[in-house]
């Protein structure tokens, strides 16, 4: 490995991976302060675009394949508390910065329609600091810290789901009930760092990983592993502990539904690939076997239950509720081949789905801002009303059954590859029948746009709005044309993980 | 017999917390009232902050103090003061949950007048019968 490790020195580069997390955290208790809701807006979104700025400078500086650290305070781990970014972390750092600064320029025209005036504020605030979370979770190296930061991001996550409430009051039990499950979730993690610190003394992801090494079959730490998977199984929305995603994700105003299905389970996925990878001993029996017996095929089931639900759903946010399960269910795939190209893919497809779920939920925003609803029938007619949103929307569409051209195809294709290449044909044979599942689900939809008349005609919407749409909605293409940004340090990530 | 009997009052404190936390997870599940979800949480997360002090004990240990600077203090035994620091920041995440949720239950009650889970739920049957017929959410 080429890591140079300069602790204690001025330059810029080695501030990066502690300044990408406090940006988003000083920035919170500003906009409170200034309590004026043009303000925070501007500020949380150049808070935003510098942690965009700054991620991208991260990706720059791991791109060859070094490690970047940070002490924190100077104190050298294991004691103190260690940031370490890799060319993994570097990817979902990218992917949280971008998709916050894109979310917060639709915030601009659509929290109006959803969130009372006077709370625009404090919702900002909220926003940063589940960014901070999220951010932090990817960046730092040590387990409790990991806790730590997920709760931030989950608290304020509760809150902003919560907002949703000034719309519909079920976004309060649907906010509740994720609380619920999130803190069950949560505990579990913390039993499972127990678990770990009881047996191997430590809290450094590198430091545990040498301790474990040398205690081979060890029930505690197996124990601990347990724990941490049920705890991260419930962040992510693994299939049977995914009860609090529709309802969360269907009531939450749009730009939190864009911002958390974009990022927030794939920042709990990330924490098991790193504890996995870089914690415990992937090449373990007890691991490989946990992942084979038990996450395969709930990810198998996840793929097919979750795209059937949603061919019959007519709320369309819970629609694509249902179809982000599925897409969960691939990346657990991807993961659970457990070869590098089944990781590789895992790693594409958290990037790409994050950018084709939230140009799908934005434009579903858009829509809704005309037809203050998201059932199916009220849509009817606007590819002609609203041209520009109707056709993003279909792009966003293309990409999530996996059409060539697109950023679906991409990771559908190395996830097809890789369980071909490790010989499960019937595993290549359910996701070709879950991709076929999402195209009677989209197909739906674009019926309904295109081909049925409107009752009541409505003008499309601002510029302001449609840029945010659109720009993902290239994403989407670019990223299904142009590989090297995903795939090529997917690859490298991976190497670095199956070291 | 006598070894059995060891093996039960030498890990006390882990039986207590595993009582602890499985009552704590059955609350949450079975109980249909908010508040009683929330206690339930808080016994559950509680059984956890116990879990973490017992780790960090040492038999005959003391408080991880120096005493004395110039001594050689090698040979003092003292509690691991690790755990309980990390417990700290674990109740300070507990409070803030227990805060969120019994905010969101008060929310709960203005819109719905009651705190069960049962009649929230038949409630948004009704709600949904109704709005579904209209095909309008509610503005």
């Amino acid at each position: 490995m080429a890591s140079e490790i300069k602790q204690g020195t001025l330059e810029l580069v080695n501030h990066l991976p502690i300044l990408q997390v406090i940006t988003p955290m000083l920035i919170a208790p500003i906009l409170v302060v200034l309590n004026n809701k043009t303000l925070s807006w501007l500020l949380s979104f150049v808070g935003a675009l510098a942690c965009l700025f700054i991620s991208i400078l991260l990706i720059q500086a791991v791109s060859d394949g070094s490690i970047l650290t940070y002490y924190l305070g100077g104190w050298v781990p294991p004691i103190g508390i260690e940031y370490r970014i890799d060319a993994v972390s570097a990817i979902l750092l990218f992917l949280i910065s971008i998709i916050s600064a894109i979310v917060l320029i639709f915030s601009y025209s659509s929290l109006h329609a959803e969130i009372p005036e006077e709370k625009h504020t404090l919702f900002y605030s909220c926003f940063l600091l589940c960014l901070t979370g999220l951010l932090g979770v990817v960046a730092t190296a040590d387990i409790f810290n990991v806790f730590v930061f997920l709760e931030i991001s989950s608290l304020s996550t509760y809150v902003l789901v919560a907002q949703g409430a000034f719309l519909d009051r079920r976004a309060l039990s649907a906010s509740f009930n994720y609380l619920i499950m999130g803190t069950i979730g949560a505990t579990f993690f913390v039993i499972g760092i127990g678990y770990i610190y009881m047996a191997t003394g430590s809290l450094n992801m590198m430091d545990i990983a040498e301790r474990v090494n040398q205690f081979g079959d060890n029930r505690t730490i197996q124990a601990g592993f347990a724990f941490i998977v049920v705890g991260m199984g419930l962040k992510l929305a693994m299939v049977p502990l995914h009860v609090w995603l529709p309802n969360a994700y269907t009531f939450a105003p749009t730009v939190v539904t864009c911002f958390l299905a974009a990022t927030a389970t794939k920042v709990a996925l990330y924490v098991l690939i790193r504890f996995v990878f870089s914690v415990f001993n992937y090449e373990d029996i007890f691991v490989n076997e946990l992942f084979f017996l038990l996450l395969m095929p709930l990810a198998v089931i996840a793929m097919i239950a979750a795209s059937v639900i949603a061919i019959f759903k007519q709320n369309l946010k819970k629609l694509l509720a249902y179809s982000s399960l599925a897409q969960i269910g691939y990346m657990l795939l991807g993961l659970s081949l457990m070869s590098q190209k089944g990781l590789a893919s895992s790693l594409v497809h958290m990037v790409n789905h994050g950018f084709t779920k939230a140009a799908l939920f934005m434009s579903l925003g858009a829509f809704m801002l005309n037809t203050k609803n998201v059932y199916i029938k009220s849509l009817s007619g606007l590819g002609k009303s609203m041209p520009f949103t109707s056709a993003a929307f279909v792009i966003g569409g293309l990409s999530l059954i996996g059409v060539p051209g697109t950023a679906g195809f991409i990771s559908k294709w190395l996830l097809l590859e890789a369980a071909l290449e490790t010989g499960y044909w019937l595993v290549a044979i359910l996701i070709i029948a879950s991709s076929l599942f999402a195209v009677i689900y989209v197909w739906k939809i674009i019926e309904v746009l295109y081909f049925s008349e409107s009752s009541e005609s409505y003008n499309e919407v601002s510029v302001l709005t449609l840029m945010p749409i659109w720009i993902l909605a290239l994403f989407c293409i670019f990223l299904g044309i142009n590989t090297s940004l995903t795939v090529d340090v997917a690859i490298m990530a991976t190497e670095i993980l199956f070291k | 017999m006598d070894s059995n009997l060891n093996f039960i009052f030498g890990h006390l404190p882990y039986w207590l917390f595993i009582i602890l936390m499985l009552s704590g997870l059955f609350i949450v599940v079975s109980r249909g009232n908010l508040i009683k979800k929330i206690v339930g949480l808080n016994i559950f997360q509680t059984s956890v902050f116990m879990f973490y002090i017992s780790i960090g004990k040492m038999k005959g240990g003391t408080a991880p103090i120096l005493l004395d600077k110039s001594a050689n203090n090698a040979a003092v035994i003292y509690s691991n003061p690790l755990p309980h620091v990390l417990i700290l920041t674990a109740i300070v995440v507990g409070i803030a949950t227990t805060a969120l949720g019994l905010a969101l239950i008060i929310k709960i009650r203005e819109e719905y007048d009651t705190v069960e889970e049962d009649d929230i739920q038949k409630m948004d049957q009704n709600d949904l019968k109704k709005y579904n017929k209209k095909n309008v959410m509610e503005t």
